[in-house]
């Protein structure tokens, strides 16, 4: 049987399994539609979480980023597993402890405001609407190579797949197609680690094989070998930095705090029957992404140290036969300059020209046919890039519906609405957001990685600081919240267009704040959101009692 | 137990935890990396087995402690309370 045949049977498989579990776990009510009910075991919402979170970027694009990164590639696995800590510690808890059902009612009630719960439900549209269309672009992708569909198609197919569990469903549907797609992702992310892990070192663990010898016979470690590699091709060695520590630290901070202030991951606490329950299930959200997450940087040093063995300084005549596939989607370029019939790829020291473009994206994809892997891993990993967009995107759209039926209409606008008009109003709302999100894949504005990037800074800088506050704090009012949201956001978002999209020419070092990148950037807008919580709430009436009585209330433990 | 112990207990833990997690993540993977680099961890060299594993794997640590040592805690504040 073909590669294709493959892909064919386990996409299609893992899709009438999705399609299965959302017909058995309708929603009937606003609250299992919002929050499953309150009543999903902590490890099977752990589970759930994981893989609501582990997104087209994780699955797709991270290891590739890392594998070009180097070292430097730890901003993205410190930044997406480090948060967790905060929330488990500093917000999950307390959270669900407060009961409702999303990030605006807690801001607008803590802040016992209407204009503060306004602020948060468009925070939380903004942040989600990024965020989702990173996903999209990642299911075009998957189905445009893997299945020999345009990416325009491919797009309608997942927008189908995801209309039909998060709007039937709701968040009860959500939950339970989420373990499915993780277990899915996970077993098509660990097989050709294993596999490749075990070609190149003999090691079953990848985690351990990385740090391992070759079993070329030479004795020599992958990493120094790695290193010795990309040095001599003119890259800088692989297990060395090049961003500046300020730089780095400020990415991982931005990505870290993003982490826990992204409303589809805090909303899936609220699913959860106790205030301990959300703790415990915040250590089992974590521990199911560190298969993901420490797998990851072994799958990048494998896959960096294939490509330069196998393509590095070789006739193109002789090239593996997946490289003319990739070529043919364009995710790898080759330009013969010198036209000696060489494939000269080399790094900025060297002396010659390069003649190879690689995209990250790649070094995932193409990887079970770098190292010769069965057809079956192959499909494998397309059931699995989209079972991580899949569910990602699924979470977001349910924040939006939320955002929109509960924060804004029955909390807002329109009080007396009744629940049946109001189910019904958050199912409209994710069928139009699903729509707006396949504008957003077929048309993106950027790379997946990228945009996701952007949507953690955008959280960090809205969300976290004023939610800290309210929990840690009596004496945080309404005018600091409010002030302290919209600085951060503004200021962030600011810096963001500023270098991406107005004057991407500037987008260089020298010209950023600090030597901070946009994708940093969050950081500073939320140490901006705190200082200017705290200033203004200095100058401006403190909440009255019964704020204080409810952050004593959140603060006890117990179900009530 | 007074709300005001349980509460100021609770804020001890997370003062703790939360300083190991920076110094595991902070620290010793983005300040002192190239300094914990000059040794070595099999074929890793030890700031860059932090960056990309161990963090990691004490990320996931702080998490279950906290959730052992709060479990703890909630159990002795609502037996002594009636």
């Amino acid at each position: 049987m073909n590669v294709q045949a493959w892909t064919f049977i386990l996409v299609g498989l893992s899709f009438a399994l999705y399609i299965g579990v959302a017909i058995l776990s309708r929603a009937g009510s606003t609250k299992e539609f919002y929050v499953a009910g309150g009543r999903v075991h902590p490890v099977i919402n752990g589970m759930a979480t994981a893989a609501d979170w582990m997104s087209a970027a994780s699955f797709i694009s991270m290891a590739g980023l890392i594998s070009f990164m180097g070292r430097d590639g730890s901003v993205y696995l410190l930044g997406w597993t480090g948060g967790y800590v905060l929330l488990a510690l500093l917000l999950a808890p307390y959270l669900r402890k407060f009961g409702k059902f999303t990030v605006p009612d807690f801001v607008g009630d803590r802040y016992y405001s209407q204009t503060a719960r306004f602020v948060a439900v468009m925070c939380a549209i903004f942040v989600s609407f990024t965020y989702v269309a990173g996903q999209m672009r990642g299911v075009g992708i998957v189905f445009s190579r893997f299945l020999e569909i345009d990416i325009v198609p491919g797009v309608l197919i997942g927008m189908g797949i995801v209309f039909f569990y998060a709007v039937l469903g709701g968040m009860r549907g959500i939950t339970y197609t989420q373990v499915a797609q993780y277990c899915v992702l996970i077993f098509a992310y660990l097989v050709p680690a294993i596999f490749i892990s075990l070609l190149m070192t003999g090691n079953v663990i990848p985690q351990v094989g990385f740090g391992s010898t070759l079993v070329d016979g030479s004795g020599e470690y992958l990493l120094d070998k790695l290193d010795g590699l990309s040095q001599d091709l003119g890259f800088m060695a692989y297990t060395v930095g090049q961003k500046t520590t300020m730089d780095v630290f400020a990415i991982t901070a931005a990505l870290m705090v993003g982490t826990a202030g992204l409303p589809h991951v805090i909303v899936r606490f609220y699913t959860v029957p106790k205030m301990s329950d959300a703790r415990t299930s915040a250590g089992w959200a974590l521990l199911f992404i560190a298969i993901l997450y420490t797998s990851a940087p072994a799958v990048a040093a494998f896959a960096r140290t294939n490509l330069l063995t196998t393509i590095a300084d070789r006739p193109y005549t002789e090239v593996p036969a997946w490289f003319k596939n990739w070529e043919q989607t364009g995710l790898i370029e080759f330009e013969d300059k010198n036209g000696d019939g060489m494939i000269q790829y080399v790094g900025p020291a060297s002396d010659i020209e390069n003649e190879l473009t690689i995209d990250q994206d790649i070094m995932v994809l193409a990887n079970p046919e770098i190292a010769s892997l069965p057809g079956w891993v192959i499909g494998l990993v397309a059931a699995g890039g989209l079972a991580a967009a899949l569910s990602t995107a699924a979470g977001l759209l349910l924040v939006i519906s939320t955002a929109v039926a509960r924060d804004l209409l029955k909390k807002g606008f329109m009080p007396n609405i009744s629940e049946k008009r109001e189910l019904l109003t958050a199912r409209i709302t994710a069928g139009v957001a699903v729509v707006i999100a396949g504008y957003f894949g077929i048309d993106p504005p950027g790379f997946v990685a990228q945009v996701v990037a952007f949507a953690f800074g955008l959280a960090a800088a809205s969300f976290f600081p004023v939610i800290i506050l309210g929990i840690f704090t009596k004496w945080m009012n309404k005018y600091g919240a409010i002030s302290g949201m919209i600085s951060g956001i503004v200021f962030t978002a600011g810096y963001i267009i500023f270098f991406k999209f107005i004057s991407p020419e500037l987008n260089s070092s020298e010209n950023w704040l600090w030597g901070i990148s946009p994708e940093g950037i969050g950081t500073i807008g939320m140490v901006l959101n705190f200082v200017v919580a705290v200033t203004v709430s200095r100058f401006t009436p403190p909440p009255p009692d019964s704020i204080r009585a409810l952050v004593d209330r959140i603060r006890t433990p117990g179900d009530a | 137990m007074p709300r005001d112990q349980y509460w100021t207990t609770n804020l001890r833990y997370l003062g703790l935890l939360l300083a190991i997690w920076f110094l595991v993540s902070f620290g010793a993977s983005v300040l002192f990396v190239d300094v914990l680099d000059q040794a070595r961890l099999f074929g890793f060299k030890l700031g860059f087995w932090f960056a990309h594993q161990g963090a990691i794997y004490v990320f996931v640590g702080i998490i279950f402690v906290y959730v052992a040592l709060m479990n703890r805690l909630d159990q002795k504040s609502t037996s002594e309370r009636p």
